[in-house]
């Protein structure tokens, strides 16, 4: 039961939103590297915002459902389709047994969500479903999923999945429910996305050209650039003269400048600690929009306050908690 | 104390900074704010992260503003100054238990020993000496899961990392990069001197505390036999 791997994709994790607690040990946190969009889905499949879902990188993976199965796909649009049909994102999809799922060109973004109804069934690993790669730890047996594996699901509870079933008409191998989430609620993607920042705690040892030269510069994003950070190319940031910082904890967004000058900004399966001095630190609401940027895509980087990171984190929590009590109604039909 | 500074890691964390120097005194400070936390943990608090000089709090900014109404950064710089306060008087200096790490030194097993040696000028059981002297202090664990930062090594034996990175060190070697030394938790690519490599497993994800070394730890490293290295690793994990 569950679903079986018929072809892997380049990288298809099972994240949740991260395995807290353990920094102290060392422990990297890992989750969603947009962690905006599996909450969305898994409130969309009637799941708590944690539960465990996959996460699909540019190269999606096809997949055969082998029990009836909610289904809902978020973030990166990487034309989902249900046995050759256009899967429509963002909104709960009601899946019969023996549909595949696939995906094809990528079309905006980088990472796709697929929450199903109930969560993966993985065993958590300190508390948490995530999958750390480098360390093997965590999700499906610590690793990326491959052909042939053969993954459970919690499944959705009897009477939901029996009004599903007799919603789906009987030749029919998908239902898309007649409601999702309005695109305006959604984080603001885009190709080459401006994402905003707060000054970092050692923002005031570099010199005034480069911090001038942060704020305004396209910054593109490397190839070598991955879930645990972003290297992005552009002028040197210099500092007014060297210092050595000691090692300090670093965080999701965390902008570490290398002794080169270049910056690392540090992503979902960032080391707990680093030694390079932190220029700055981007907003928790725009980090969705960080995740969702390709190699190549270009950055801009825009100055805001604390106070103006605070408000937009609240503004981004609230249109969750709308979406959770509107889709609460709609599933409770 | 004075000299404590409070600053924001964006919307999400407060570091306390409570020293300027890796000096024990200050890791001392940072151990006993660690384990106040742990003892009055407030609503809110995630985890922290403590450092050499630092402790960083991360926080929920939606459940301290309750829901957007507060300050919630206020709200946790109101904790900590009220946690620091309480602390002035409570600083203990007790000796933790020196937690010793066998290590089988040279050969297959510690590739850059002879390396070492050469630099400091000295001959590779010399080197062992004055590894295995000290009692080493964790000063945290980060970089990598159960990595410790460890201070205290013979600055007679502090060597430069390699100038080309191996593609693979395994789990448990013992290196030295400049003045520091350690061990490496997990197999992973890395640029340090490699002496020697204990068969203690220092993270697993099974353990109640993943991570074999905690911060304040003492540490010896007491050299071992290819064949006790070989029994050990067949009995594995813990001391």
């Amino acid at each position: 039961m569950g679903f079986s791997v018929e072809k892997a994709g380049l990288l298809t994790t099972v994240q949740d939103l991260g395995r807290y607690g353990y920094q102290k040990q060392g422990m990297v946190v890992s989750g969603a590297m947009d962690a905006f969009a599996l909450r969305v889905a898994n409130l969309l499949v009637g799941n708590a915002q944690n539960a465990a879902a996959l996460e699909i990188t540019l190269v999606g993976p096809r997949l055969l459902f082998q029990q009836d199965t909610l289904l809902a796909v978020t973030g990166a649009d990487l034309s989902p389709r249900l046995d050759a049909k256009p899967l429509p994102m963002n909104q709960p999809v009601f899946v019969r047994a023996g549909t595949r799922l696939e995906f094809g060109r990528a079309v905006q973004g980088c990472r796709a969500y697929l929450a199903l109804g109930g969560g993966v069934d993985v065993p958590p690993v300190m508390g948490s479903a995530a999958t750390y790669l480098r360390a093997a730890v965590g999700g499906w047996h610590g690793r990326a999923l491959q052909k042939d594996d053969q993954v459970p699901l919690k499944g959705l509870k009897p009477e939901q999945l029996k009004a599903w079933q007799e919603r789906l008409p009987a030749p029919e191998p998908f239902l898309a429910a007649p409601w999702g989430v309005f695109p305006a609620s959604l984080p603001p993607y885009a190709g080459n996305p401006t994402v905003r920042v707060v000054p970092g705690p050692e923002y005031g040892l570099f010199s005034s050209e480069a911090q001038e030269a942060f704020w305004q510069s396209p910054f593109q994003v490397a190839p070598a650039s991955d879930r645990m950070g972003y290297r992005i190319a552009g002028p040197a940031l210099t500092l007014k003269e060297p210092v050595e910082v000691l090692s300090s904890a670093v965080t999701f967004g965390t902008v570490q400048i290398l002794a080169n000058g270049n910056p690392i900004i540090l992503m979902a399966d960032r080391q707990t600690t680093g030694g390079y001095p932190r220029l700055g630190q981007v907003i928790s609401a725009d980090l969705p929009l960080l995740a969702q940027a390709k190699p190549g895509a270009t950055i801009r980087f825009q100055q805001v306050s604390l106070a103006q990171a605070q408000e937009l984190y609240y503004q981004q929590e609230r249109t969750l908690a709308q979406l959770a009590s509107a889709l609460h109604l709609h599933l409770k039909r | 104390m004075s000299s404590v500074k409070l600053y924001p890691l964006g919307e999400t964390a407060v570091v306390l900074q409570l020293g300027e120097e890796m000096a024990v005194e200050t890791h001392q400070y940072v151990k006993a704010v660690a384990r106040f936390l742990d003892q009055n943990p407030f609503p809110g608090l995630v985890e922290y992260v403590p450092a050499f000089t630092t402790v960083t709090v991360y926080y929920d900014p939606w459940l301290l503003s309750n829901r957007g109404q507060q300050d919630p950064y206020a709200v946790v710089e109101g904790h900590l100054t009220h946690l620091l306060a309480q602390l002035e008087t409570g600083l203990e200096a007790e000796k933790p238990p020196v937690k010793k790490i066998p290590v089988v030194y040279g050969g297959e097993f510690g590739p850059d020993l002879e390396e070492v040696a050469q630099q400091a000028g000295l001959s590779p059981e010399e080197v062992i000496t004055r590894h295995t002297r000290p009692e080493y202090l964790v000063y945290l664990i980060g970089f990598a899961p159960g990595f410790p930062y460890l201070g205290g090594l013979d600055p007679s034996l502090a060597t430069p990392r390699k100038q080309v990175p191996r593609s693979v060190v395994p789990a448990g070697s013992v290196g030295i990069a400049g003045t520091q030394t350690g061990v490496y938790p997990l197999e992973t690519p890395g640029g340090w001197q490699i002496i020697g490599r204990t068969p203690l497993v220092l993270f697993d994800p099974e353990r109640e505390l993943p991570s074999l070394l905690q911060m304040g730890d003492l540490v010896r490293f007491v050299p071992v036999s290819e064949k006790e290295y070989l029994k050990r690793k067949k009995q594995a994990h813990g001391f």
